[in-house]
């Protein structure tokens, strides 16, 4: 059996045990550090196009076309993967999965470590994943793997993902857009 | 909104499984359907539950998808839901649902029903309570009656099994008397409590026991009773799903359990008001039935 870190079978957030909460408005978190949302969003760019196997993880609120706000995102998305060179992995409901989980080309909440492990994924955007199951989702990838998780949060973040940007629109995703583009140049990439 | 849900955007499609792709193509959705789902389409349309976590042969499986197949705006319904075997159904299929507290599914429902019926007034929305004998003859009767009482336009469905089945065999309200499970060795001492009667006095429009033997009889039934309660009153539905394992049948031997109840405990019930025999008439004048 697993060793129990120091979370335990908490139901509240593993980063809460070490003092983190989400950013306050305007502001991001990287790592334990609060900073303002370009420096994170410059950051973010920088690991995604950086690392490993980076993917995307879109959820139902922006995988389906269920408002105006979810087709202009998805629109952006696409364009973020292609900028960060990022693959894209659906997390498109939330059922348990069975008789297995066919890591290679979804990911689910209920063992999100499985795709990561599978992909060897060091690095991950969740966005459009309702609040309650990235939390569940971010929560084991933090203590079951070494993938570095990023929460694009259209609401007020997850202190579970070593990098969180809350209130993400269509135009601040467009704005990300912009600024990879710019870190993408200077990484001469 | 409703079925938009489940459209892909254009973006994603080329990452999405297959499985939910032809959700979106070929599913028997109200607002792009040709034709009304049916039990016919219980073979080939996934979205009708096509796997679940169920026992081998349980009836319950079976009632649900004939449940399934007949909801007049499947994308317009919720369904609410409690403790106890239909529960690990749920997560499997492509419909709105809620998994309320043991017991108090339909004061559940009934907040849903309102709040959809303040929110959404141009719009039609089917509430449903699907729970077992459990939740709503023991756990829930104080709920279940209330809801009646009160004229919620809400149908309820009780999965009757009569007894606590995932929990190892208990007797519950629904349990005929004298009836001997593994966890009430000595049998019951009480009768079978009549549920569909109580529903009649408590002001149920429709109400009606039947068994899962017959596929198309469940699925007019519940038409039948979605459409009174959404322009009249509550509904009721005491469906018997025996639990094969408890009372020691095989799993292909629930159907003729249910044949033979068909004549006995559950021999048809059927109470229809005047108002409802009524709107029934003008929804099969107007081919909605």
């Amino acid at each position: 059996m697993a060793n129990l870190g120091p979370a335990d079978y908490s139901p509240y957030p593993v980063a809460t045990y070490d003092g983190l909460y989400t950013p306050d408005e305007g502001k991001a978190m990287l790592l334990t550090e609060m900073v303002d949302e370009e420096v994170a969003m410059r950051e973010v760019a920088r690991v995604m196009l950086t690392s490993e196997n980076a993917t995307i993880f879109p959820g139902p609120q922006v995988l389906y076309a269920w408002s105006e706000e979810a087709k202009k995102k998805a629109t952006l998305i696409k364009e973020m993967s292609e900028v960060l060179g990022a693959k894209m992995i659906p997390m498109y409901d939330y059922r348990p999965k069975y008789p297995k989980i066919d890591a290679e080309v979804e990911i689910n909440p209920n063992h999100p470590n499985l795709t990561i492990w599978h992909n060897n994924i060091k690095a991950c955007i969740f966005i459009g994943v309702h609040c309650h199951y990235a939390n569940v989702a971010l929560k084991i990838i933090r203590s079951e793997t070494d993938c570095y998780t990023i929460g694009m949060c259209a609401l007020s973040g997850h202190e579970d993902a070593m990098a969180t940007i809350r209130d993400q629109h269509s135009e601040d995703l467009a704005k990300f857009i912009e600024i990879a583009k710019e870190v993408k140049q200077e990484l001469g990439k | 909104m409703s079925v938009d849900i489940y459209k892909i955007n254009p973006e994603f499609r080329d990452i999405m499984p297959k499985d939910i792709i032809d959700l979106e193509d070929n599913a028997t959705w109200h607002a792009t359907a040709t034709k009304n789902r049916g039990i016919s389409d219980l073979p080939d349309k996934k979205e009708i539950l096509e796997e679940h976590s169920l026992c081998a042969g349980c009836p319950e499986a079976a009632a649900l998808r004939y449940i399934l197949t007949a909801l007049p705006i499947p994308e317009d319904t919720i369904i609410v839901n409690s403790t106890g075997c239909t529960s690990l159904m749920f997560p499997h299929i492509a419909l709105h649902t809620v998994h309320s507290l043991f017991g108090n599914q339909n004061a559940v429902a009934s907040g849903i029903k309102r709040t959809l019926d303040w929110r959404f007034p141009d719009k039609t929305k089917d509430v449903i309570v699907l729970a077992g004998d459990g939740a709503t003859i023991d756990i829930g009767l104080d709920y279940t009656l209330q809801s009646w009482f009160r004229q919620e336009k809400i149908t309820t469905i009780c999965f009757d099994n009569e007894v606590y089945a995932n929990t190892g065999g208990q007797e519950s309200g629904s349990t005929p008397k004298g009836q001997v499970f593994k966890m009430a060795p000595k049998g019951k001492v009480f009768d079978k409590v009549p549920m569909w009667e109580l529903a009649v006095t408590s002001g149920c429009q429709y109400s009606v026991k039947l068994t899962a033997s017959a596929p198309k009889k469940v699925a007019k039934v519940l038409r039948e009773a979605v459409l009174v309660a959404r322009e009249l009153g509550p509904t009721y539905i005491h469906l018997y799903t025996p639990c094969i394992l408890e009372i020691g049948l095989a799993a292909n031997e629930g159907l003729w359990e249910m044949k033979e109840q068909d004549k006995e405990r559950f021999e048809s019930f059927r109470y229809v008001s005047p108002e409802a025999e009524e709107y029934l008439k003008e929804c099969k004048a107007k081919g909605i039935l």
